[in-house]
């Protein structure tokens, strides 16, 4: 079942009276079974679209459809959706069972029926043995899968996880990740994911909405999104090491930053803004290429190396950073000090309008 | 290192220390000790010798004394519970009107600040038998007949009611304020997901904000069976120094003390309070021990 907002609004009204437009106009659709993962930076309305959806919040303009069913004006309870909680929220005087088992009993499911759920429910997301622990004797990553049983056992339409990784660490955080992705698949549910992290959201969601002070930037599949990505904005938000932006202009067909020619375009003479992927400049082992630069630092991971240029003129058409970085093969062997010719993959460089929409 | 601290720590302590000695741990030896004098005169110091139990039996043979615990432990008994379970309501029920929240707070808790003598004065106005509130109010009700309800033809029953209805009144300020707080401590998620999981109204309540706020149920049901078991300006507010219709039929425990206690001039009598005040430790330690026993199982911290 899919989820269609429409032109959905949510103003907060802060204490001093100003009204902030936490969700402004949004129009999406969440289509069926997917794993759709809502990006963006904090304060970007990503939490308050998913509470939104939930019902935990109300929308001052706009409508909200599961299928061809409207929720707007919905009390969550009758909407039918899990939601998984930042911090969990699991009921701390509940043992891992009554937590599990709590949806059911209130949707006066049968006694035995609610017992082989929750079991069947426990087995799903591994906690099978761990059915009379309290929560605080769980780990983070284990609490994170009780939250998730508890939201999927009474069979929901939606399945919302609101920042559902952000608590673990850097090792649990990757194995919880492909758990949801296994959980999400075997489930077939449409599930929406809140996060800020976009190494996480890319990874595991079938498609990605970009988010920014209330707006939707972009939604696709990740590699389209990183690839061709509308705005400088979302350009900047997705990769990293992050995209080189630099102010540049266009001359008679070439892309120049500095007067140097990096690339070919057929957008006529203007000026513009180059975004160019890390992993788009080569090295050019001919040594022809105009654009070349003394290497301050070499970061070498094994895989391959991140070379590290640090601008320090005052003219510097670099925008935003004091540096700029290029990932190339560890065969170059580069040291710093060495001065490198690049040359730029066109597919890696992006042009943007100076009011950052792509050209 | 650990010697000097020790030395640091009673310094601190030893302002309270000082106090409870002087207030507290004396008077609670010396009661103890003066409930085995015989025939003890206060005013000449004077003691005709010593018994173990003899005071002891002498009050538990002593009508009045039974009418105290029969008065006290129906207070306590019922006004506690009723007092918990209401200011629990109102709590909840202030939680959801958050605009007129503070506001009622503060009517909520004006009692806890007034005089307890003078509020009794006015519970003893509205439960006059002719120009009280109660009656009026009963008779617009349809009900004809005006009760009496502590007057000079009143019975123990109508006037056990008055005394509760004032009591429970009375206790309500406190507990409704602390269980405020003790809601306000409650994460909100909790409240987010139970109604993400179709929990009524009523199932939260009980499975979610009862066994939540448990650690502050039992502080408060402990201090308020306590202060129900020590129960006497309630009685001397709404009755006077009579204790009810007739004399002494609403006297409880500590008001039984206190009657013994001012008779200085016959030998023994000051005895027969201390071991009554005794007694009346004894019954609420035993009733707090009970209470965080019973409670073990059901408090979740």
């Amino acid at each position: 079942m899919d989820i269609k907002m429409v032109n959905l609004t949510k103003i907060f009204t802060s204490k001093n009276r100003k009204e902030v437009q936490a969700v402004s106009h949004v129009d999406l659709t969440i289509p069926s079974g997917k794993l759709i993962g809502l990006l963006g930076p904090s304060g970007c309305g990503k939490s308050t679209t998913l509470y939104l959806i939930a019902g935990l919040l109300k929308q001052n303009e706009g409508q909200i459809f599961f299928g061809d069913d409207e929720v707007s004006e919905m009390p969550p309870e009758k909407r039918g959706i899990g939601l998984v909680f930042q911090n969990y929220a699991l009921y701390p005087h509940f043992t891992v069972r009554e937590n599990i088992l709590f949806p059911l009993q209130n949707l006066h499911v049968p006694k035995e029926e609610a017992k082989t759920r929750t079991y069947d429910m426990a087995k799903l997301v591994g906690l099978e043995e761990m059915l009379d622990r309290k929560p605080k004797e769980l780990s983070g990553g284990q609490q994170q899968r009780v939250a998730i049983a508890r939201a999927l056992v009474k069979k929901p339409r939606v399945l919302l996880l609101d920042e559902p990784l952000s608590n673990l660490d850097a090792r649990l955080r990757l194995q919880t990740r492909e758990e949801i992705k296994r959980i999400q698949r075997e489930t077939g549910i449409t599930t929406v994911f809140v996060t800020h992290d976009q190494e996480e959201a890319m990874s595991i969601s079938d498609e990605i909405v970009v988010m920014k002070d209330g707006v939707i930037q972009q939604m696709g599949q990740p590699q389209d999104v990183y690839d061709h990505p509308d705005n400088l904005f979302v350009a900047k938000f997705l990769g990293s090491p992050q995209i080189n932006v630099f102010d540049s202009t266009i001359e008679a067909g070439k892309v120049l930053i500095d007067g140097m020619a990096i690339g070919a375009t057929e957008l006529p003479d203007q000026k513009v803004i180059i975004g160019i992927r890390p992993e788009g400049l080569q090295v050019d082992k001919t040594k022809t290429s105009p654009f070349k630069f003394e290497i301050d630092l070499v970061e070498t991971i094994g895989r391959d190396t991140t070379l590290i240029i640090e601008v320090t003129s005052e003219e510097s058409t670099l925008l935003d950073k004091k540096t700029f970085k290029a990932i190339v093969d560890a065969e170059n062997r580069i040291k710093p000090k060495d001065v490198i010719h690049f040359v730029v993959k066109p597919e890696k460089m992006h042009i943007f309008g100076l009011d950052g929409n792509r050209l | 290192m650990e010697t000097k601290n020790n030395w640091k720590a009673w310094l601190y302590l030893a302002p309270m220390l000082l106090l409870m000695s002087v207030f507290t741990f004396y008077p609670l030896i010396n009661a103890f000790i003066i409930s085995f004098y015989k025939g003890f005169r206060p005013l000449q110091n004077s003691i005709e010798g010593f018994t173990l139990l003899g005071n002891y039996l002498l009050i538990l043979r002593n009508p009045l004394f039974w009418n105290a615990m029969k008065n006290t432990f129906v207070i306590a008994f019922i006004s506690v519970p009723v007092s918990i379970f209401l200011s629990l309501a109102i709590a909840v029920g202030l939680k959801s009107i958050p605009k007129l929240n503070k506001f009622f707070q503060t009517i909520f808790f004006l009692p806890y600040v007034t005089n307890s003598i003078a509020v009794g004065m006015a519970f003893a106005v509205m439960f006059h038998k002719n120009y009280g509130l109660i009656n009026a109010i009963l008779e617009r009700l349809g009900f004809a007949g005006r009760i009496d309800w502590i007057g000079g033809t009143s019975s123990w029953w109508t006037q056990m009611v008055a005394l509760l209805i004032f009591t429970v009144w009375e206790s309500l300020a406190f507990k409704i304020l602390v269980f405020t707080s003790g809601m306000q401590n409650i994460d909100k998620q909790y409240y987010d997901a139970a109604k993400i999981d179709s929990a009524s109204k009523w199932t939260v309540f009980r499975r979610i904000t009862v066994p939540l706020l448990s650690p502050i149920i039992l502080y408060i049901s402990i201090t308020s069976m306590i202060g129900a078991l020590k129960a006497y300006n309630s009685v001397i507010g709404l009755f006077g120094i009579k204790l009810g219709n007739p004399s002494n039929s609403m006297i409880t425990i500590v008001a039984f003390v206190y009657k013994y206690r001012a008779e200085l001039a016959s030998p023994g009598y000051y005895s027969y309070a201390a071991a009554s005040a005794i007694i009346l430790f004894i019954i609420t330690v035993v009733f707090s021990l009970i209470q965080g026993v019973v409670s073990k199982k059901r408090v979740h911290y």
